[in-house]
């Protein structure tokens, strides 16, 4: 399975399907991030993690652990 | 005519704004119940009897935030008549998410499409008109931060609380409305029909806090169970995100043909600024450059002077106005100074002293040595009696040169500080003396004590409400986030922290800006621990009186303060108060932008009075018990007052040798000392006032440091607990968070004394036990492995 922790940096993906459950997946999803949402990776923090995305035309920011739980095409 | 009006919108659109432009200074600013969320209403501008509500800025209306749980109770169990909602015209999509749900409340609604300007500014196009008829509700536009449509958009608002009108629903999928009609059916068909929606949706979300409410008996829940698996089937997805999914389809579907956004390739100016600050090379460096300026400004510079003004000047002696005189003054005083103080006995008396290693006689000597007469005054009325109980005896030269000093008074236009003149009015009017001591000792010096930290903190909040307007403090957290949620904090704890190594008051307000709950209270909790500007003399004192001034004793005692925020951190995020999921970092990187000096000062001014406010009564009222407790006691065998008696004969010192005993175990269980941690609790600086320097010395350099750790970790000052109360809005958090740091200080300098007293052959069985005991404690919970995750009904409690 594919997710949004492995996309590279300037890389645009597709969500597929949402894993996990409770409030981080709720919130990822209130954000804007759901199926068929082109994600767009613009970078990594300095150290590594969480990561910065475009998604529906502002920015979003989120954990790689929870990038893990967005399969991706 | 009393109508209500809630405002409700995301985070970062201007909510407060428009908030602050419909009802001007007419503002009330409280707490939302049980929870730290703040809560401000106000009287609607140019209208009788309209109350605006302003919501927490939320994204959704989901149970896992105390923001949204504070909101969507506040609309659904007291049913404002009108809901204003603002939205960022410059991104749509996922501001009316939050839009599609306030609509099934069965409550009016009214959209105010902010950022209007901008958003032409961008070259996109937005049709109201059609937005308007495609959502069946009106939309207003405005520009909160110009003011331009803010009275159309109030004015619709009324009239839609007139007239009551609600929105028509949308509607989701075929198989979701028939789950939707089945679960409306059984559950809530007495509610009025347009009060419905909300509940089976939230039932079909399968919302634990929804359910609760309804009470409902085991069978419906079956049934509605099976309508949601029947739909989850159907759309191969579970019900949370088929609502979610259909919502944002709903959206696009909208938005198709009223809005068009050109496309381009440009970047803007706040993708141009972001890309240098969040940068992966120069982030680090920049983020150190602003921390930097932020300490500086606020704590190093403006900061200290201000409340040295307020300090010394306006709650002390007083202060030359405008700095007319000051410079006549010191060219008198050196003139002076010249004459009868500097001679060649002082030097060699001062520099005897200080080659014998008798604490503040180094500092006495660069004062002598570079004729500073101000410098000198200062040290020699700290350590001047210490040095003369070691032989070094000054007074007989230096006394009557103090005494004839010339009198600042004299020089300029001298402004008295406020309890000079009110001391003066008590003399005037024959006031007794124990009263005149209550009043100036007592009262005036607790309202000084309060607002002693106000100006710093005006400074300093008013840094923070820029960074946090103009978009930066987010990025700080996205920068540090990775440190610091491994010990349960969020990277926006870093500033408390930051501001605590100058004064934990300000440190602990700070933490405002941490939006997580769970974040805030352990920010709060563990930013004491840090060594601050007060603690800093308790270290000098110990390091010099009976470390001999070593390097390490200084640096070890922010090591403590690091290491104590780390372990408290991790024990504290494995127990029950701070466990369950862990806090979503799911967050907005809102855009760049400068923010309005109103809104700054706003913001400044909001905290800073809820400061003087909330932490003043308790400061206060401290300030006041601990007089009473110093000033009488029992002397010769006869009780009486004397604001200048030993602090053994008072109260305060008979209750310092009762609980001295429990201070046995860490080594320094003396009267003195436990009453010097007493009085740290007024301010940790007073622990040196009371505990001079020869106390120190005929103390080992185990029980000394034991003394230190305790002191340094164990509940700040009064000022501080203020704070925690403010902060935490919890009686029951404030004891929690205070019982917590005395204990955890209690345990570390138990382990430290009791093993350093074993490792240097003088340990005895019983204390060696104990600490081996805490310290398997202490590494128990530090090691064992975290709670399971609970259940997110547990979480929202």
């Amino acid at each position: 399975m594919k997710t949004l922790r492995e996309a590279k940096v300037g890389q645009t993906v597709q969500v597929v399907k949402l894993h996990g459950e409770g409030a981080v997946k709720r919130r990822i999803m209130d954000m804007g991030i759901t199926r068929g949402t082109t994600v767009y990776v613009r970078k990594v923090a300095p150290l590594g993690d969480p990561i910065e995305v475009t998604v529906r035309g502002y920015e979003l920011s989120l954990r790689k652990a929870d990038a893990g739980m967005i399969e991706t095409e | 005519m009393n109508l209500r009006i809630a405002l409700a919108g995301n985070p970062n659109v201007g909510k407060t704004t428009l908030f602050n432009a419909l009802t001007g200074s007419n503002q009330f600013i409280g707490n939302w119940p049980g929870v730290t969320v703040e809560k401000k209403e106000g009287k609607l501008k140019r209208y009788e009897g309209i109350t605006v509500t302003d919501l927490p800025g939320i994204y959704s209306l989901s149970p896992y935030t105390p923001e949204e749980v504070v909101a969507r109770n506040y609309l659904t169990q007291e049913r404002p008549d009108a809901i204003l909602n603002i939205v960022d015209g410059t991104n749509l999509e996922r501001n009316l998410y939050l839009t599609t749900q306030l609509t099934e409340l069965g409550i009016p609604v009214v959209i105010a499409v902010n950022m209007m300007d901008l958003l032409r500014r961008n070259g996109d196009r937005l049709d109201t008109a059609k937005l308007s008829e495609r959502l069946g509700c009106r939309v207003v536009e405005i520009s909160a931060l110009r003011g331009t449509g803010i009275n159309e958009a109030a004015e619709a608002a009324v009239e839609a609380a007139q007239i009551g009108q609600t929105v028509p629903m949308h509607t989701f999928s075929g198989p979701v409305e028939h789950a939707l009609a089945h679960i409306e059916e059984v559950t809530v068909h007495h509610l009025p029909p347009q009060r419905q929606r909300w509940y089976a949706v939230k039932l079909f979300e399968r919302d634990e806090q929804v359910r609760k409410q309804l009470n409902l008996t085991p069978e419906t829940e079956q049934h509605i169970e099976a309508d949601i698996a029947a739909a989850e089937r159907e759309m191969d997805d579970d019900a949370e995100s088929i609502i979610t999914n259909e919502r944002y389809l709903y959206i696009a579907d909208v938005l198709k043909g009223c809005y068009h956004k050109k496309q381009t390739s440009r970047m803007t100016v706040s993708d141009r600024i972001d890309r240098v600050v969040t940068n992966r090379i120069a982030a680090l460096p920049i983020f150190a450059a602003i921390m930097f300026l932020v300490y500086y400004i606020a704590v190093s510079t403006v900061g200290t002077f201000v409340t040295d003004w307020t300090n010394d000047g306006l709650f002390g002696d007083g202060w030359h106005l405008f700095g007319i005189g000051s410079t006549a003054y010191e060219e008198a005083t050196d003139a002076y100074a010249e004459q009868s103080l500097w001679s060649d006995a002082l030097y060699q008396t001062v520099y005897d002293a200080a080659e014998s290693g008798i604490p503040g006689a180094s500092q006495l000597l660069d004062a002598v040595e570079s004729r500073d007469f101000g410098a000198f005054a200062e040290v020699y009325g700290t350590y001047g009696e210490a040095l003369a109980e070691a032989g070094y005896d000054l007074s007989a030269t230096v006394d009557p040169v103090l005494e004839g000093a010339p009198d600042t008074a004299d020089f300029g236009v001298w402004v008295p500080g406020i309890p000079v003149l009110i001391g003066r009015f008590l003399t005037f009017v024959h006031c007794a003396g124990w009263l005149e001591s209550l009043i100036l000792d007592g009262i005036v010096g607790g309202v000084g004590a309060v607002l002693g930290f106000v100006p710093q903190m005006l400074v300093l909040f008013l840094l923070l409400a820029f960074l946090e307007a103009c978009g930066y403090m987010a990025r700080i957290a996205f920068v540090m986030d990775r440190i610091f949620r491994r010990f349960g904090l969020s990277g926006k704890s870093f500033i408390p922290m930051l501001i605590g190594t100058g004064c934990g008051v300000p440190g602990i307000m700070a933490s405002r800006t941490i939006e997580n709950d769970r974040d805030r209270k352990m920010t709060i909790m563990t930013t004491t621990f840090i060594a601050c500007g007060a603690k800093l003399p308790i270290v000098t004192l110990i390091a010099t009186a009976l470390f001999g001034g070593t390097w390490w004793v200084a640096p070890s005692a922010y090591f403590l303060g690091v290491a104590a925020i780390v372990i408290s951190g991790i024990i504290l995020k494995k127990t029950r108060l701070f466990s369950g999921d862990p806090a979503p970092f799911v967050m907005e990187l809102p855009a760049y932008h400068l923010p309005t000096v109103g809104n700054l000062v706003r913001s400044m001014w909001e905290r800073g009075s809820s400061f003087i406010r909330k932490a003043g009564t308790i400061i206060l009222l401290a300030s006041v018990f601990i007089w009473v407790t110093s000033s009488f006691g029992v002397v010769d065998g006869k009780f009486l007052f004397d604001s200048g008696m030993d602090l053994e004969n008072s109260l305060l010192g008979m209750v310092g040798g009762v609980i001295s005993v429990l201070f046995v175990p860490l080594g320094f269980g003396t009267v003195k000392a436990t009453v010097a941690t007493v009085m740290g609790l007024v301010a940790k600086e007073e622990v040196v006032g009371v505990f001079g320097v020869l106390d120190f010395e005929s103390m080992t350099r185990i029980a000394a440091y034991s003394f230190l750790i305790f002191n340094l970790l164990c509940a700040p000052c009064f000022a501080a607990i203020g704070a925690i109360r403010r902060e935490m809005n919890s009686a029951k958090w404030t004891w929690f968070a205070i019982g917590y740091q005395c204990v955890f200080a209690y345990v570390i300098s138990l382990i430290v004394y009791q093993l350093g007293m074993l490792f240097s052959g003088r340990g005895n069985v019983p204390g060696a036990v104990a600490a081996f005991l805490a310290a398997a404690v202490l590494i128990f919970l530090l090691v064992r492995p975290a709670r399971a995750r609970t259940k997110r009904a547990e979480v929202c409690e």
